[in-house]
């Protein structure tokens, strides 16, 4: 249990270490892009001199990078994130707006994504026919060559759910791994006494099958959960979503760096948090069996 | 090579074949606009139909593909050697090297490679030159694309410092750099062969996303992002199926990228 605990404290440093340079270096991007200190308010006939110096300082104190993100890291401590320069909106609002659709979407195609790919790789790995494992792979291997802004379009056009898209994307990735790890599971010694013995398919995929594959395959749903985030962006941007997604997009091209620096921080604690359960639950398993 | 294998070869070869032929096959160029034949459909004359500036599609998909697999490589060629100095060097090196190495590729790691991509090609100059724009997308793939095969040659690295054969040059007195370029690296070669093979079609995919999004290839020079950027204005596929036609060689080439690749992935991982 102490071990537990250890292992658990230990993933939380890193992971907010991780967390905090994450954002760091998004707002080290943003600071270093060309045309960051430019600001359109200075070019509106209305603003008289002292409102563009004032325009002109406020750039100033973002200039110092490591200041700007020691002070906006002081003021999130409080719930302050800052309030987006191209939205003219609270950050935390934004977020708080947008989270829930995003991680409906990504949960959602995650959850299609990994029914299907553990669906065909199963029934792959059972059925153990060429000529099912070839279409399977095929189907598989048809989606992997589709970019994710391909199928957000097509899923525009065929009028389908956003989350159908990220499955797609996911889906390929993860049976592709499953598969290898199914069949070399199948094809360790003591599944083959199993069935010498004549114990049923699906006795023999859930009691001998499975709980070999189960941490590797654990492992790949923390990694699936770093893809789909990753897909949710151009899908939401292409179709019109308005989740977290579209608002990293419109961030970036608008040069948006609190929103931006924000959105960084959050991406990156989602998939670490992601990693770092199925880490935690993996290991929790393995010491459980050991 | 199985016989799947030397079809998707040929296959590719073919692919490559027919784009540096692009001047021949199609003289009119990428970028001529037949404005009376905008938005036409296949003909003689326009054997994929023109787009809606009344340009070749044909001849857009031909010079297209020439700059997508041309570029690409050179992207996995930057990405490859950049993972081979940190993290190859930093394998064999280990201790705090090898710790700062691992640090860095994890923090890389932990943004969604496609987020990091957007954001970064995003905050460069959109409004630049076509040529700048190549330049500025495929040097971004291969800059930002080093962090996993990093990974994967800090572990060679490591494995190779300990080796019998490096521990006895050691003890028979070889000096440090002597061993890192002679006996090293050369050992490294199958694994940074077959990473550099298996960025090839990451990068082609990830230029196509960038393409859609707005963000790769200036126009008018042709990408298969960019040439994918029609399927936005589409309202039907079976009214224009051949608005379909670069999509349908991007599968094609990656398609037989992953089925040449099958062995170099298993080398990789």
């Amino acid at each position: 249990m102490a071990t537990l605990v250890w292992r658990i404290a230990r993933h939380g440093v890193i992971m907010l270490t991780i967390v905090l340079l994450g954002g760091f270096l998004s707002a080290t991007f943003m600071r270093l892009a060309p045309g960051f200190d430019v600001d359109e308010r200075e070019m509106d006939p209305h603003l008289n001199a002292a409102s563009i110096q004032a325009v002109r300082e406020e750039h100033t104190q973002n200039r110092n990078i490591v200041r700007y993100y020691a002070q906006s890291l002081a003021k999130a401590l409080h719930g302050d994130l800052g309030t987006s320069i191209s939205l003219g909106q609270p950050v935390a609002a934004l977020l708080k707006e947008r989270l829930p659709l995003t991680l409906r979407l990504v949960a959602l195609g995650l959850g299609m994504g990994w029914a299907a790919a553990l669906a065909l790789a199963m029934s792959a790995a059972c059925v153990r026919l060429v000529s099912y494992d070839v279409a399977s792979t095929l189907l598989s291997g048809l989606f992997l060559c589709i970019p994710a802004a391909v199928l957000a379009l097509l899923s525009v056009l065929w009028n389908l759910p956003g989350a159908l898209a990220i499955a797609l994307i996911v889906f390929p990735r993860v049976y592709r791994y499953a598969r290898n790890l199914l069949s070399k599971a199948y094809s360790l010694p003591h599944v083959t006494t199993a069935r010498c013995k004549g114990l049923g398919e699906l006795r023999i995929l859930f009691w001998h099958v499975i709980p070999v594959a189960g941490p590797q395959l654990l492992a790949l749903a923390g990694v699936s959960v770093s893809m789909a985030v990753s897909a949710a962006i151009p899908i939401e941007a292409l179709c019109g979503l308005p989740g977290v997604g579209q608002l990293a997009w419109q961030a970036a091209l608008s040069r948006d760096l609190p929103l931006l620096t924000s959105i960084g921080v959050l991406i990156t604690l989602v998939t670490l948090l992601a990693n770092s359960s199925t880490d935690v639950i993996g290991q929790a398993m393995g010491s459980q069996k050991a | 090579m199985n016989f799947w294998q030397k079809l998707a070869g040929c296959i590719l070869l073919l692919v490559v074949c027919l784009s540096l032929a692009a001047g021949w096959l199609a003289p009119a160029g990428y970028a001529y606009q037949d404005r009376e034949n905008a938005g036409a459909p296949p003909s003689h004359q326009h054997w994929l139909g023109t787009d809606d500036l009344g340009r070749d599609r044909f001849a857009r998909i031909l010079y297209g593909t020439r700059i997508s697999l041309l570029l690409a490589p050179a992207a996995a060629l930057i990405s490859t050697l950049l993972a081979a100095m940190i993290g190859g060097f930093a394998g064999y090196a280990g201790g705090i090297w090898q710790r700062a190495a691992t640090a860095i590729t994890d923090l890389f790691l932990s943004l969604p490679w496609l987020f990091l991509l957007i954001a970064v090609r995003a905050l460069m100059p959109l409004n630049i030159s076509p040529l700048e724009s190549v330049t500025v997308t495929f040097s971004l793939l291969g800059l930002l694309g080093w962090t996993a095969a990093a990974r994967v040659l800090c572990a060679a690295g490591a494995s190779l410092r300990d080796s019998d054969f490096v521990c006895q040059a050691r003890a028979s007195g070889v000096r440090n750099s002597r061993l890192f370029w002679i006996h090293v690296l050369p050992n490294m070669a199958p694994v940074l062969l077959a990473q550099f093979w298996i960025s090839i079609p990451v990068f082609i995919l990830s230029e196509a996303n960038l393409g859609i999004l707005g963000l790769g290839v200036a126009e008018p020079l042709p990408s298969w992002g960019s040439l994918l950027r029609e399927l936005e204005g589409m309202i039907s596929i079976g009214d224009e199926p051949w608005k379909l036609a670069p999509l349908a060689l991007l599968v094609v080439v990656v398609t037989c990228f992953q089925i040449v690749l099958s062995n170099q992935q298993e080398v990789a991982a």
